[in-house]
């Protein structure tokens, strides 16, 4: 299943890449591919912005602006004028993830 | 916050004494008919929210020196799941202190984390416990948990576990390998349906608003409030409601990747209108009000409530990030808020057309 088409924040500089492999090792959509001994990006659709791989790339080859996807979040920001927040099962006794 | 939190021990086995380390509780693999219970309710209240194991060291099996670490949250069903799928291992099991919260949606909030991991280590005295130097975390834990600083700071190497803890023994089998699939998060039909309870909940909490509007709107009268109209008349409004939620909360999510388009939005939009559609074909004889216009209020309203609650569901996915639901909130939530606007207008304009004022 794919989400919405050219949405996603995620940048790969390749220049940085060392091949380490971590960022394959750690993306749960399968984004990027080990090619020639670099990481390449092969679906970035794909991409949920979690930011596990930007978390764990110590060459600082991945930039990502993490967030939830989840529309309950991006409203109670919307709503409070602070960041999205999945605190929304606090307050509602359980609309959240669990 | 506030919220007193449950902790369960999961079946004490007795403890377990390492080396060098005060008394760790050593559990079983099975799950007893209170952890399976524990399980459902999680999946359909908001006992979810606090249920709990402490913080600290679990043995599983009789582990030693040179057993497998394995990390995982303090929310139970994720302990209780990690336990199970270790039957007939020897390993011990580092929970952390993820205020209740299961592995990806601490990592994402920061509470499965770098600092919380290290100091679990430390505090837990990790180092008398075994004498390898790595630890084996759940693969959506990276998304809180930067494995080189761990290891600098611990000497601790962290291994990135596949992310659905039944494939743990094959992967130990593959001397700590994952194969590609074992990488893959996956959202199929039986995950999508068991998500849908803390879907229709939420929205059923809205309902009695909506209709109590829905039986004020027709029940009201300049002499006051006549029960008959508001019952006869609302009724149908109120059967449309429960659909609207049946579609967008369980309908879209158990069919999501058959339904067309991305947009959870029109996802849900489109679902809601074939189920108005077919809905109007089966209660026809209920709809005798005597305009159009109530016609036209419930298929304008309806299918975008479907829309609306559909969106809700992107909170649940494995998939959706958060440039997208932006994206849909920008183009949705003014869309959503004429066309209730639109709408609520043509059943007053009915109303008053009844009353013969307009």
């Amino acid at each position: 299943m794919k989400y919405i088409a050219d949405v996603v924040t995620l940048e790969f500089f390749q220049e940085k890449c060392t091949g380490c492999g971590k960022c394959v090792d750690v993306c749960p959509h399968g984004v990027f591919l080990m090619r020639d001994k670099k990481a390449i990006v092969v679906d970035r659709d794909r991409c949920m912005e979690c930011g596990a791989c930007a978390n764990n790339c110590e060459f600082g080859a991945i930039k990502v602006n993490l967030g939830v996807g989840c529309a309950a979040a991006i409203i109670n920001g919307m709503i409070t004028g602070g960041p999205p927040s999945c605190d929304c099962g606090v307050e509602s006794g359980g609309n959240c993830c669990g | 916050m506030g919220i007193e939190k449950i902790s369960f021990l999961p079946r004490p086995l007795g403890v377990k004494k390492a080396a060098g380390q005060p008394a760790v509780s050593k559990v079983s693999s099975e799950w007893t008919w209170t952890d399976h219970f524990g399980q459902i309710r999680c999946r359909i209240s908001s006992l979810r929210m606090r249920y709990t194991v402490g913080p600290g060291l679990y043995a599983v099996g009789e582990p030693d020196r040179e057993s497998d670490v394995f990390v995982t949250a303090n929310y139970k069903l994720s302990f209780d799941i990690l336990r199970r799928e270790l039957k007939g291992l020897n390993a011990w099991i580092i929970v952390l202190d993820t205020k209740g919260i299961n592995v990806w949606c601490a990592a994402g909030k920061g509470t499965f984390g770098t600092d919380e991991l290290i100091s679990r280590i430390n505090e837990i005295n990790l180092h008398n416990v075994v004498a390898h130097r790595r630890i084996i975390v759940p693969q959506l834990g990276a998304v809180g948990v930067n494995a080189r600083i761990v290891q600098q700071r611990t000497g601790f190497r962290v291994y990135f576990g596949p992310v659905h803890a039944k494939d743990i023994p094959a992967y130990i089998r593959a001397g700590y390998i994952k194969t590609p699939e074992m990488r893959l998060v996956r959202f199929n039909m039986m995950d999508r349906l068991v998500l849908t309870p803390m879907e229709i909940n939420p929205a059923m909490k809205k309902f009695p608003l909506f209709g109590l509007i829905i039986l004020l709107l027709f029940g009201i009268q300049p002499s006051g409030i006549l029960f008959k109209d508001a019952w006869e008349e609302g009724m149908p409004f109120l059967i449309f409601g429960l659909t609207a939620v049946f579609s967008g909360a369980f309908m879209t999510p158990l069919l999501l990747p058959f339904i067309p388009f991305r947009s959870f939005a029109v996802k849900g939009w489109l679902t809601g209108v074939i189920a108005v559609f077919a809905l109007m074909q089966g209660i026809g004889g209920f709809w005798h009000y005597s305009s159009l216009l109530p016609l036209v209020a419930a298929y304008i309203f309806f299918p975008l409530a479907s829309s609306y609650i559909a969106l809700q569901f992107t909170g649940s996915t494995t998939f959706t990030n958060m440039s997208g639901v932006k994206k849909e909130l920008k183009i949705g939530v003014p869309v959503y808020l004429t066309a209730t606007a639109t709408s609520l207008l043509i059943l007053v304009m009915y109303r008053l057309s009844q009353w013969g004022i307009i």
